[in-house]
């Protein structure tokens, strides 16, 4: 584990050089830790792979006592097993319609398109790490057969609930944006809705599983059709 | 409801607060003021508690008008003031009465100015903040900027009681900017040559440059590796893409990414680098993580040691 300067008032603590569930397990054990320990000397923390940017506030401490609490969070850290996060089931319509890279990723992948489905659905990922835009979250791993890098182009619109691939990642659009990830079918479950309780279906550390589910059902379930451009 | 109408929006006028923070872990950014200093001079010049709403301004064009008495102050880039066609100076609290119209002209210096009223506008948080972030369609009115006819709530008060802000303390805004960095992150995967390539050149603002992130242009930097596992970004960070020019990542920044970073500029300069527009030249210098912490320390002693004084509203000279 090491510790290294991020900007001002940042530290970021490095676990490991790849991503696992054990070295996501760690980040998260820190993450609470530390909530914890800094209280309100602490602004914000985000969580990844296999690193914790510890963001403080300097008007009340500094990165001495930041890396001194950082040093005792991680000396009793267990090398303990990965904890289990709670298992939430994400429904997937799993077809070209909704997901316009499924025929030519199983054709890459020398596949039938229904293995890549069963191989997509087959594995229970970890929730990695949320970011990049409210409510997007990193899951992995997919299987190294259907995994696929991004788009050379990205599409400019990515209708929300698309279920995507890029390498090894899998994740769930929860808004309609720019993308550049490999869409294979949509999800109806909303990813994040400020109005809802709890805002987001997982958080950093939980488990998921997608199960396929038909073109009827996912239109029962609010599921809308909409192309991506 | 009572407040200011927006009777032209103008380049882009957005509602900020101080921020939205302990929001990075369902993935949202922070939002809030690109020039701190100038968006808590507005509100220190209307007598508002720090961090209350105020409208941030990027190059200017807002025309507002009130249906009541209030105190108003603009400060940051010199986009000038008109109140009902008279010139009013910046960095000062002016009384605003029934029907007045608000007029923001184009920065002639500077890029980002701030407009407060006694109170601060009146807007519900979402997360916990008002800070608008286009990107997200988070905060604000409805998550976007202000639009013809919004209404801008507020409560009345009283127009005396103005501020000024003495010229010897405003800020200048300049065409280029120095840029203190705290070399971290990726920079030991720079080779000492791209490091020093980095410190010695001159950059250029480009056309991309907005409340995400300023891509500049010159000569290039490349780390040893095209990409990291995807981590924290924090405020100021210093990206470099496979093109290896840079882009520092501002207030509406993704919270995280996987290109690797050289270090961050120190949050004092950001707001200078925001205070730029494209063609701007910028160069980058190394500071240690406790010199940035002690330039932070001053700047807030010299914000809080510095006093408004008061001006007689009805007596003022016309700038």
């Amino acid at each position: 584990m090491k510790v290294q300067v991020a900007g001002e008032n940042a530290l970021i603590i490095y676990f490991g050089q790849q991503a696992s569930p054990g070295i996501s397990a760690q980040v998260q054990q820190a993450a609470a830790r530390l909530t914890r320990l800094l209280a309100d000397d602490l602004i914000d923390l985000i969580p990844s792979y296999a690193s914790l940017l510890v963001i403080f506030d300097p008007d009340s401490t500094d990165h001495f006592r930041v890396r001194r609490v950082i040093q005792a969070a991680l000396n009793e850290l267990d090398a303990a097993l990965p904890e289990a996060g709670r298992l939430v089931e994400l429904p997937v319509y799993y077809h070209s319609e909704v997901g316009p890279d499924l025929d030519s990723l199983a054709n890459d992948a020398g596949l039938s398109t229904n293995e890549v489905i069963e191989r997509h659905q087959a594995q229970e990922y970890r929730v990695y790490a949320i970011g990049f835009a409210p409510g997007f979250a990193y899951l992995g791993e997919v299987d190294q057969s259907i995994a696929r890098p991004r788009l050379s182009t990205p599409r400019l619109k990515v209708p929300r609930g698309s279920v995507a691939i890029a390498d090894r990642q899998t994740a769930v659009y929860p808004a309609t944006s720019p993308g550049g990830w490999n869409l294979i079918g949509r999800c109806p479950t909303p990813m994040f809705d400020p109005q809802a309780d709890p805002i987001m279906p997982v958080s950093v550390g939980d488990r998921v599983r997608f199960q396929a589910i038909t073109r009827e059902r996912f239109l029962e379930l609010g599921g809308m059709l909409e192309p991506p451009a | 409801m009572n407040g200011l109408r927006v009777i032209q929006p103008g380049i882009l006028a957005l509602i900020q607060d101080a921020g939205r923070f302990g929001q990075h872990r369902i993935g949202l950014s922070n939002g809030g003021p690109l020039d701190p200093e100038a968006f808590h001079w507005a509100n220190r010049l209307c007598g508002n508690p720090p961090g209350v709403s105020a409208v941030e301004i990027t190059i200017g064009g807002l025309l507002l008008e009130s249906d009541l008495s209030t105190r108003l102050a603009v400060t940051g880039a010199n986009t000038g003031l008109q109140i009902n066609g008279i010139a009013k100076p910046l960095w000062q609290s002016h009384p605003i009465h029934p029907g007045d119209r608000i007029e923001l002209g184009f920065a002639t210096s500077g890029t980002r100015a701030y407009l407060a009223v006694a109170g601060g506008f009146d807007i519900p948080p979402s997360f916990c903040s008002s800070a608008t972030v286009v990107r997200e369609g988070i905060g604000g009115l409805n998550g976007g900027r202000l639009k013809e006819n919004d209404t801008l709530p507020c409560r009345p008060s009283t127009g005396s009681g103005c501020l000024r802000l003495a010229p010897e303390f405003q800020p200048n805004y300049c065409s280029e900017a120095c840029l203190r960095v705290v070399p971290g992150y990726q920079n030991q995967l720079f080779s000492k040559i791209d490091q020093r390539r980095f410190f010695s050149s001159d950059y250029r603002v480009s056309e991309h440059c907005d409340r995400m992130g300023y891509r500049l242009t010159g000569p290039a930097v490349h780390a040893a590796v095209d990409g990291i596992l995807s981590e924290g970004i924090c405020l100021g960070a210093i990206q470099i893409p496979t093109d290896g020019q840079p882009i520092v990542l501002l207030n509406d920044r993704q919270t995280i990414g996987g290109y690797p970073k050289i270090g961050s500029v120190i949050s004092a300069d950001l707001a200078k680098l925001a205070q730029l527009g494209p063609g701007a030249d910028v160069s980058f210098t190394p500071v240690s993580i406790e010199e940035a912490h002690t330039i932070h320390c001053l700047a807030r002693d010299r914000f809080q040691r510095i006093r408004p004084s008061p001006v007689d509203p009805e007596g003022e000279a016309d700038a």
